[in-house]
């Protein structure tokens, strides 16, 4: 589904892959090795060199906010732009059905961004992301700030995803979580990249 | 039309004013005795200077003069936005972003003054061109770099906000939509407020001047009326052209935020 050849940008060393539809690949690494440079040039949010292909169609030959809608990235510490939750979705109401699915509360939409806990923005910022129904999620520490019940369902959440077909890159430090929701690994190294089975 | 004449006795008279602010300052221990004589100093002489060229100026009425003039004074308003902004574009836009937007407002609201209700003959005639070019010049400027500095500060604060925007699809006129207009509001609010003010709170340099140099204040508020307005179409053209050129380039052509086309902040 999503090929990625000789992807290079400054900071990064040149990487390839693929990601086939409904899996996971984890990607792990140090603080600072370019988890977060790798997902933000997958979602051409930075300037890279390489060719990226989402079946089969060059990423180039997509106008950038299209790619975005289908290549979705969810930063580790994600921004906001207005007062309130509900006013970040397209369609709060169909999104609201999903919060107890991620322990939020019901009402979370009228809450103030500037109130809400780390944890729940984070879980929020990927509710988000699902919302445009992309294709690739590309998720950076999305379970980062969470408690374990949280995570769980975050985790319970992305799988369900999966079997519908979305493919996932999901950076994370937690091995254990790489090996529950991925089937490979890609791994920085002093020396580049390898990318291994869990 | 009679007015009364200033000799070198009344300027020098005057400049003491000056000279007891110098000597507060050494009493009270501001440090700004220097300053204040050297701004003072500065001022007489760049006015004197000025004041030389515009006369040699009117007499030429040379409409090549008269164009050099006015370029003259674009391109050091260009440097001045310039040195107004915390974080200014890398390159030629530094300088060019802020010029450009000057020349194109400035020189059309200037050319429409003169063309259309000022009506001098000929058109371009320096004693109205140059002064009235100045004083819509003068208030661009300060709409054009507040705009801009405004601008680009909100966007490297809100950086987070308006990637988070564009990771969504958004596209980059959607994405800095919020920030852009912010930077607009700033940057006209001023000349709203200074309008409101006028004749309440204070009486305009240009009105009183005329009205000292003895023309009817009728007619004098006429003049400032007409400039007024002029000035808040050079503004708000200026500063529209230069939030959305800046706007425009802090993003590329893929709808990536390109703060790296900033300078690092001053501060």
């Amino acid at each position: 589904m999503l090929n990625v050849e000789n992807l290079s940008r400054p900071g990064l060393p040149t990487i390839s892959f693929s990601l086939a539809r409904g899996t996971c690949l984890a990607v792990m690494g140090p603080s600072g090795s370019g988890k977060t440079l790798l997902l933000r040039a997958l979602a051409d949010l930075d300037p890279s060199s390489g060719e990226v292909e989402l079946h089969d169609e060059n990423r180039n030959q997509v106008p950038a906010p299209s790619w975005r809608r289908r290549v979705s990235y969810a930063a580790a510490e994600p921004g906001w732009w207005a007062e309130t939750v509900a006013e970040h979705f397209t369609n709060w109401g169909k999104t609201k059905q999903l919060t107890g699915a991620l322990l939020l509360p019901s009402d979370i939409g009228v809450a103030s961004v500037a109130r809400l806990s780390t944890g729940e923005r984070q879980r929020l910022a990927v509710l988000r992301s699902l919302e445009k129904s992309p294709e690739v999620l590309l998720l950076d520490e999305p379970t980062g700030p969470l408690d374990k019940a949280a995570a769980d369902a975050m985790e319970l959440l992305l799988r369900q995803r999966m079997q519908e077909g979305v493919g996932i890159l999901l950076s994370t430090h937690d091995l254990s979580q790489a090996s529950r929701m991925a089937d490979r690994i890609l791994r920085f190294t002093k020396i580049g990249v390898e990318i291994v089975s869990t | 039309m009679t007015f009364l004449t200033l000799d070198y006795f009344d300027l020098g008279l005057a400049a003491t004013l000056v000279l007891v602010n110098a000597a507060l300052s050494l009493y009270l221990g501001l440090g700004l005795e220097r300053r204040f004589l050297i701004a003072a100093t500065r001022m007489a002489v760049q006015l004197t200077l000025v004041g030389l060229v515009l006369k040699a100026l009117f007499n030429i009425a040379s409409p090549l003069l008269t164009a050099l003039a006015a370029l003259c004074m674009i391109l050091f308003a260009g440097r001045e936005v310039m040195a107004r902004q915390e974080r200014r574009f890398i390159g030629w836009w530094g300088y060019g972003l802020g010029t450009s937007v000057m020349l194109t407002a400035a020189l059309l609201v200037t050319i429409f003054g003169l063309s259309t209700q000022v009506r001098p003959d000929p058109w371009y005639d320096p004693r109205y061109a140059i002064p009235i070019l100045g004083m819509i010049l003068g208030n661009t400027m300060t709409g054009v770099a507040l705009g801009l500095h405004t601008l680009t500060n909100d966007a490297a604060r809100n950086r987070a906000g308006i990637e988070a925007q564009l990771a969504l699809g958004a596209t980059r006129s959607q994405a800095l939509r919020s920030t852009a207009r912010g930077a607009l509001r700033t940057a006209l609010i001023p000349i709203i407020n200074s309008m409101s003010a006028t004749g309440l709170v204070a009486l305009p340099g240009m009105m009183t001047g005329q009205i000292l140099s003895g023309i009817d204040p009728i007619d004098a508020v006429k003049y400032q009326l007409l400039i007024s307005f002029l000035i808040a179409g050079g503004t708000g053209l200026g500063a529209l052209a230069a939030v959305q050129a800046g706007a425009w380039r802090l993003c590329d052509n893929r709808h990536r935020l390109r703060l790296d086309r900033l300078t690092d902040s001053k501060s």
